[in-house]
C-alpha cells in the first residue's frame, strides 16, 4: 500500500533527533519563515485552510480554537502542548516526541508566533523518559542555534519552550486537568466556561493542542494549508496523520496515512491481517478505549442521500474511512486513531472489565457519578467474570453507565460510559450468559500462551 | 531527619522557578527531583518542598496523593511497572505478572524476596504496538516473553550491587 510520509518523513533517518542530522531536510525553515517573513494573521489562514481537525481525540477543527483566543491586554497567552498521551491503544504521540521532536519545537515556535505568545509549556508524562529527555536535547539544540530564546531569528518575538513532566494520571490528559497540574495542584478538571482560550494556565488565555495537531503545522506552511488539506480523502478533516494498530494483529504499530483510510486497510493492509488467521475478527475499538466498540458484521444503515453515510450505504462499519464525522455518524468516535483488534478468542465481558478497572483507577474523584460510577461498573464485571453474576446484570451495567453520562465536569464519565454502553449493546448476549453461568477462567491471555510467549 | 537537596539539584531548582509566573508550578517537577534523590517521597521531602515553594504541606501532601508515580512508601532500588491495560492484556500482560509474582515471591506493591525490585501495576503505557511491555525504572522493555523479561531481569540484578541496600541510599529504607 502506497502512503504518503510527511510528518514522518524523518523517522527513518539514523538519530533524527539530532538536529545536525535532519537539516538538510528541512528542519526550521518553516519556522525560520513565520518569524522572519510571515504576519501572524497569515500563518492562522494557512491552519484554517488545512481544515486540521485536533489529534488529541476530540477532533476540533485546530484553526478555529487559534481563533477563540482571547485578546488580553493585561495578560500574555501561554501555548501549552498535550503531551500526556495515555488513552489505552494510543501511542502514537511519542514516536513524534522520540524519533523526531525538532518537528514539535519547530511547531511550537510557529505556533507562538500565530497566536502572539511567548511561552509555551509541552506537559509529557513522566513515563516516556525517552520523550522527555529527547524533547529537552532538542529545545536545547535550538536554543543554542537561536531559534529559542529572546529573539529567535533575529526577531524581537521572543519564544520559551520548557517540557513540563506530570506524574502519572490520565486525567492530566484532560485540557483543564493538565493546566491545574501544570500549576502544581493536583490534576482536577476545572469547570467550562471559562475555556482556557479566555481563562487557561496561570489565569492567562491559553492555547492547549495535541502533540500531532502542533507537529503538523511546518509542514501545513512548508505545503500550504489548501494542498496539505487535499491530501484527505474527507471533507472537511484535512491532510494525513498517524494511524495506530495494536491488539491481535501481526504487525502492531504506528502508520501514517491520509485522513480516511478504513479499518479494514488499517487491519488487513497496514496491519498484517489477524495474528491468528484461523480467528476472525471478532470486534474492533476505533480510537483509543474511550470510543465505543465496531463489529465487521454491522452493515451502515444509510438510504437517505442526505446522510452522512450514504455513500457506505450496505458496506461494513470496517468499510467506512475514518475520519472525525464519519465515525461519529457511525455511532462512535475517531479519537486518537489508534484501534485495537480483538479476534473471536476475546470474551467482551474481560474487555469490558479491563477498560473498567482502567477507568475506575483513573476517576480523579471530584464528581460523585464518575468515582462512584467507573468503580461500581468494575464491581459489576468483576461479579460477571468470576461467575457470581446475574442475567440481569447487563440491564445494570446500562442503568449505571446511563447516570454517569453528562452528569460530571468534564468529559471522563462519558468516556467511561461509551464505551460500556456499547459493549452492552453490541455484546448483550455475552453478559447475559456470563451472568448466567460466570465466564469461566480468563481468556485475554490465551494469544501469549498460543504465541508460546509464556507458560 | 531533615531532608536537603544536593546542590546541583538545588541549581536546577533555581533554573525552573524561572520558568513559571508562580512557584507553586514547579511543585511537580520538585517533587520528582527529590524522589530520585531519596527513592521516595518522605515526609521530610513534603516538608522541604513545602518550604521551598512556600506553600502549606497539606497541599504538597494533596499533589503526592493525587499522582500515582510518587512513591508513598519506601522502594526498592528497581520498580518494576508491568502494564496490565487491554492492548498489553491481549497479547499476554497476565502471565507477564503472574510470572512476575512468582519470581518476586511478591504480589503486586510488594518488594521482592532479594529486596532489588519492587513490583507495581500499571495502567496504559503508551506502547500498545509493543505490547505486552514493562516499565523498570526509565526503561521500557517492550514485545516481551516470560524468557525474554527473564533475562532482562537477571542482567539488572547483576548490576544493582547489594551494597547499594546495605547502604540504604535508595534502599528499602
Amino acid at each position: 500500500m502506497d502512503l504518503p510520509c510527511v510528518l514522518t518523513n524523518r523517522y527513518r533517518v539514523p538519530q533524527s533527533w539530532s538536529l545536525r542530522n535532519i537539516e538538510s531536510l528541512g528542519a526550521y525553515e518553516q519556522a525560520k519563515r513565520a518569524y522572519t517573513q510571515l504576519e501572524a494573521a497569515a500563518i492562522m489562514g494557512e491552519v484554517k485552510e488545512a481544515n486540521i481537525r485536533g489529534r488529541g481525540g476530540a477532533g476540533f477543527p485546530a484553526g478555529m480554537k487559534w481563533g477563540f483566543l482571547a485578546k488580553d491586554a493585561q495578560l500574555k497567552p501561554y501555548l501549552v502542548v498535550n503531551a500526556d498521551e495515555g488513552e489505552p491503544g494510543t501511542f502514537k504521540d511519542r514516536t513524534i516526541m522520540e524519533r523526531d521532536p525538532h518537528r514539535l519545537v519547530e511547531g511550537c515556535l510557529i505556533a507562538l508566533k500565530a497566536v502572539g505568545a511567548h511561552v509555551c509549556y509541552i506537559y509529557v508524562r513522566c513515563e516516556l523518559v525517552t520523550s522527555i529527555r529527547r524533547l529537552e536535547a532538542a529545545i536545547e539544540e535550538a536554543r543554542e542555534r537561536g531559534y529559542v530564546g529572546e529573539r529567535p531569528f533575529g526577531v524581537d518575538h521572543p519564544a520559551h519552550i520548557y517540557v513540563h513532566m506530570g506524574a502519572g494520571a490520565y486525567i492530566c490528559g484532560e485540557e483543564t486537568a493538565l493546566l491545574n497540574s501544570l500549576e502544581g495542584k493536583r490534576g482536577e478538571p476545572r469547570l467550562k466556561p471559562p475555556f482556557p482560550a479566555v481563562k487557561g494556565a496561570f489565569g492567562a488565555p491559553t492555547i492547549v493542542n495535541n502533540v500531532e495537531t502542533v507537529a503538523t503545522v511546518p509542514d501545513i506552511l512548508r505545503m500550504g494549508g489548501k494542498v496539505w488539506s487535499e491530501q484527505s480523502r474527507l471533507p472537511r478533516d484535512g491532510g494525513t496523520r498517524l494511524y495506530g494498530i495494536s491488539g491481535h494483529v501481526k504487525k502492531p504499530g504506528i502508520i501514517e496515512g491520509p485522513v480516511g483510510l478504513t479499518l479494514r486497510e488499517l487491519i488487513y493492509d497496514i496491519g498484517g491481517g489477524m495474528l491468528h488467521p484461523e480467528r476472525p475478527l471478532k470486534a474492533v475499538i476505533p480510537g483509543g478505549s474511550s470510543t465505543p466498540v465496531l463489529r465487521p458484521g454491522d452493515l451502515v444503515h444509510a438510504p437517505d442521500a442526505n446522510h452522512p453515510l450514504h455513500a457506505w450505504h450496505g458496506k461494513s462499519h470496517i468499510d467506512v474511512p475514518m475520519g472525525v464525522d464519519t465515525m461519529r455518524a457511525l455511532g462512535t468516535m475517531l479519537g486518537t486513531c489508534c484501534a485495537i483488534v480483538m479476534d473471536t478468542s476475546t470474551s467482551m465481558v474481560d474487555v469490558a472489565c479491563n477498560l473498567m478497572k482502567f477507568y475506575s483507577h483513573e476517576s480523579c474523584g471530584q464528581c460523585t457519578p464518575c468515582r462512584e460510577g467507573s468503580g461500581w461498573l468494575h464491581d459489576v464485571l468483576k461479579n460477571l467474570q468470576a461467575g457470581r453474576g446475574r442475567a440481569e446484570d447487563a440491564d445494570l451495567l446500562v442503568e449505571i453507565a446511563n447516570n454517569m453520562m453528562g452528569n460530571t465536569i468534564c468529559a471522563f464519565a462519558d468516556g467511561t460510559a461509551m464505551p460500556m454502553l456499547g459493549l452492552v449493546q453490541k455484546f448483550r448476549d455475552e453478559f447475559i450468559e456470563a451472568g448466567k453461568r460466570g465466564v469461566g477462567s480468563h481468556t485475554l491471555g490465551a494469544t501469549a500462551r498460543a504465541l508460546g510467549g509464556a507458560p | 531527619m531533615t531532608f536537603t537537596l544536593a546542590a546541583e539539584s538545588e541549581k536546577i531548582v533555581d533554573e525552573l522557578l524561572t520558568r513559571y509566573p508562580t512557584k507553586q508550578a514547579a511543585c511537580l517537577p520538585l517533587l520528582h527531583l527529590c524522589q530520585r534523590q531519596a527513592g521516595w517521597v518522605s515526609p521530610d521531602v513534603i516538608q522541604y518542598v513545602s518550604r521551598r515553594l512556600e506553600l502549606p504541606a497539606s497541599e504538597v501532601q494533596g499533589v503526592v496523593t493525587f499522582y500515582t508515580m510518587y512513591h508513598q512508601k519506601p522502594v526498592a532500588p528497581n520498580v518494576v511497572w508491568v502494564c496490565r491495560t487491554l492492548s498489553c492484556e491481549l497479547r499476554g500482560a497476565r502471565e507477564l505478572q503472574a510470572h512476575l509474582e512468582q519470581r518476586f515471591g511478591c504480589g503486586v506493591n510488594g518488594t521482592s524476596q532479594d529486596g532489588l525490585f519492587t513490583l507495581k501495576k500499571a495502567e496504559c503505557l503508551a506502547a500498545c504496538g509493543q505490547a505486552p511491555m514493562v516499565q523498570i525504572n526509565d526503561d521500557y522493555h517492550e514485545n516481551l516473553t516470560v524468557d525474554a523479561l527473564d533475562r532482562i531481569l537477571d542482567d539488572i540484578a547483576a548490576k544493582t550491587s547489594k551494597a547499594k541496600i546495605s547502604n540504604g541510599a535508595n534502599g528499602k529504607g
